[in-house]
């Protein structure tokens, strides 16, 4: 285990350092102390390592993440996991605005709560919150799955295109073009495998309904002009 | 973007390291608005007297022989205790209107930028750090506070553009965000007999909230009001004599964070501001909802 102080080392350091880590690196377990609340820690990691963050952090941790494992124990402040390529981002506390936004694979777990516009335009990320989330959430999202344990807030997924949104609780307002979907045995397959994999195992995919595109806003067509 | 913080003291004990603890979080707060920087410091009420803060460009000028010359002017003692470019007198209660106009008339380029029981408020242009280190925020004690760090984007940088604003007695209101229909809302507002000293954007919320207040609302009401009439993005940390309030517009982008335990409240723009409170591991942390007022009063 590599242990990083971030009382001591500049954020900069730690970076770059797990930037040098590569597939086969011996150093496969890191914990990085002492975050606190700073912004882009663990950003970039383009390697199969495990990293445990001790704390909260601010903006943009695990931003572009590739193949690592991070654990955030602690909140998040706005932007993590934003553009994560594949890996996964695990949140033990609460998640600011915009988490996983642009996400283009892997799996962001947020054991809290997640604020507004959680997996804005996601293009293929899963993500899973235990909580709620808020307004504006998968606005434009394309393509992933966002799993919601709680309630979700307004203008839940306001121009979304082919994402799958699955909430347990209540929605307090769907977004232009978005409308509850039936559960085909393939949609609770999908999302029996997420709850599995973040480790959630006090909610039944029958709990849940699912939401999607009505794909009416896909091409501009007069008639809809209504409904922009 | 601006950088913005609170406290708000539920612990007497707490009271004398208020200054410092402020302190702390506005400097970590440089980063978010390096133009200059302001805060609000509510400290121990003297009965039935009143606080002026004055600031000037020549404090050596306008501030010597000023006690005597208000003083002379209200028939009662003022007393002044200088601070950098800014000044405190102290007044009687019942003369604090009649001291300002006396200021007013006899040193024009005196700026006034606060009055009242407890409130103290100090604002410069320059590094957020400086500014603090120069009124000597760490020393301050006090019941609560708000403090600014400014990106300018509405109006200029300069001391009167700075925050807080204040527009009524032991009133102040800190901003991030900008507000777009400010200038119909200043016109109104004046109507109403209201004035202004700025072009600024922020000075228009606060003279909203105190216009409200005139009308005998207070501050959880008059913040619900200002949800229907200010347009634009706003996170706002508000100040009053006994109050404290939070407000972030229905959009929400500006970012927020709030923490609560037995001994105060706190506001961040970030959690980086709070990471030196203490206790802060073990505290109610959360973002607050956009739309929905939040109000302690003790």
């Amino acid at each position: 285990m590599e242990t990083v102080d971030l009382a001591k080392v500049a954020l900069r350091e730690l970076n770059q350092v797990l930037h040098q880590q590569k597939a086969g690196t011996n150093a496969t377990s890191w914990e990085v102390v002492n975050p606190k609340g700073s912004h882009a820690v663990a950003v970039g990691v383009d390697a199969p390592i495990s990293i445990d963050i001790r704390g909260s952090v601010g903006y943009y941790c695990a931003g572009m993440n590739k193949d690592a494992t991070i654990t955030v124990h602690g909140s998040a402040g706005p932007g993590v996991a934003e553009n994560m390529m594949s890996g996964e981002v695990r949140i033990k506390g609460d998640a600011s605005q915009y988490a996983g936004a642009t996400g283009k694979g892997g799996l962001l777990v947020i054991e809290g709560n997640a604020s507004s516009r959680c997996g804005i335009s996601m293009k293929g990320i899963d993500i899973v919150v235990k909580g709620n989330i808020g307004h504006m959430s998968a606005f434009m999202a394309q393509s992933g799955n966002l799993v919601v344990c709680g309630d979700a807030g307004d203008a839940l997924g306001d121009s979304i295109y082919e994402a799958r949104l699955f909430v347990r609780g209540a929605v307090k307002s769907l977004g232009a073009d978005c409308i509850e979907k039936e559960m085909r045995p393939e949609h609770v397959e999908i999302l029996a495998g997420l709850l599995a994999r973040a480790g959630i195992t006090d909610a039944e995919p029958s709990d849940f309904k699912r939401y999607g595109s009505a794909r009416k806003l896909y091409n501009f067509n007069i008639d809809n002009a209504d409904a922009y | 973007m601006c950088g913005i913080v609170g406290l708000f003291l539920k612990d007497k004990s707490l009271e004398p390291q208020l200054g410092a603890l402020l302190s702390g979080m506005l400097t970590t707060m440089c980063d978010r608005g390096p133009d200059s920087a302001g805060f609000a410091v509510y400290g121990a009420p003297s009965s039935g007297k009143a606080k002026i803060t004055v600031q000037s460009a020549d404090p050596g000028q306008d501030f010597d022989g000023l006690a005597e010359l208000v003083g002379g002017a209200v028939g009662g003692e003022v007393l002044i205790a200088r601070k950098d470019t800014h000044a405190v007198l102290t007044v009687a209660a019942d003369k604090a209107s009649a001291a300002r106009e006396a200021i007013r008339t006899a040193r024009p380029s005196i700026r006034i930028m606060g009055t009242g029981e407890t409130i103290e408020i100090y604002k410069e242009v320059g590094y957020p750090t400086e500014v603090a280190e120069r009124f000597s925020l760490s020393q301050m004690s006090g019941t609560h506070g708000i403090g600014h760090t400014r990106m300018a984007t509405e109006s200029a940088v300069t001391t009167l553009g700075a925050h807080p604003f204040s527009t009524g007695a032991d009133e102040c209101l800190v901003h991030n965000g900008s507000l777009s229909n400010h200038n119909n809302l200043r016109r109104e507002l004046k109507h109403d007999g209201m004035t202004f000293e700025t072009e600024n954007d922020t000075e228009v919320a606060a003279a909203y909230l105190t216009w409200r207040m005139n009308q005998g609302l207070n501050l959880g009401q008059a913040l619900e009001k200002g949800l229907d009439d200010l347009d634009g993005f706003y996170t706002f940390v508000v100040g009053t004599k006994d109050g404290f309030g939070v407000l972030r517009d229905p959009v929400a982008c500006k970012p927020a964070v709030l923490a609560e335990t037995d001994r105060y409240v706190a506001f961040g723009s970030e959690y980086r501001a709070l990471v030196n409170l203490p206790g802060i591991e073990d505290a109610k942390v959360w973002e607050p909802e956009p739309a929905t007022v939040y109000f302690w009063e003790r």
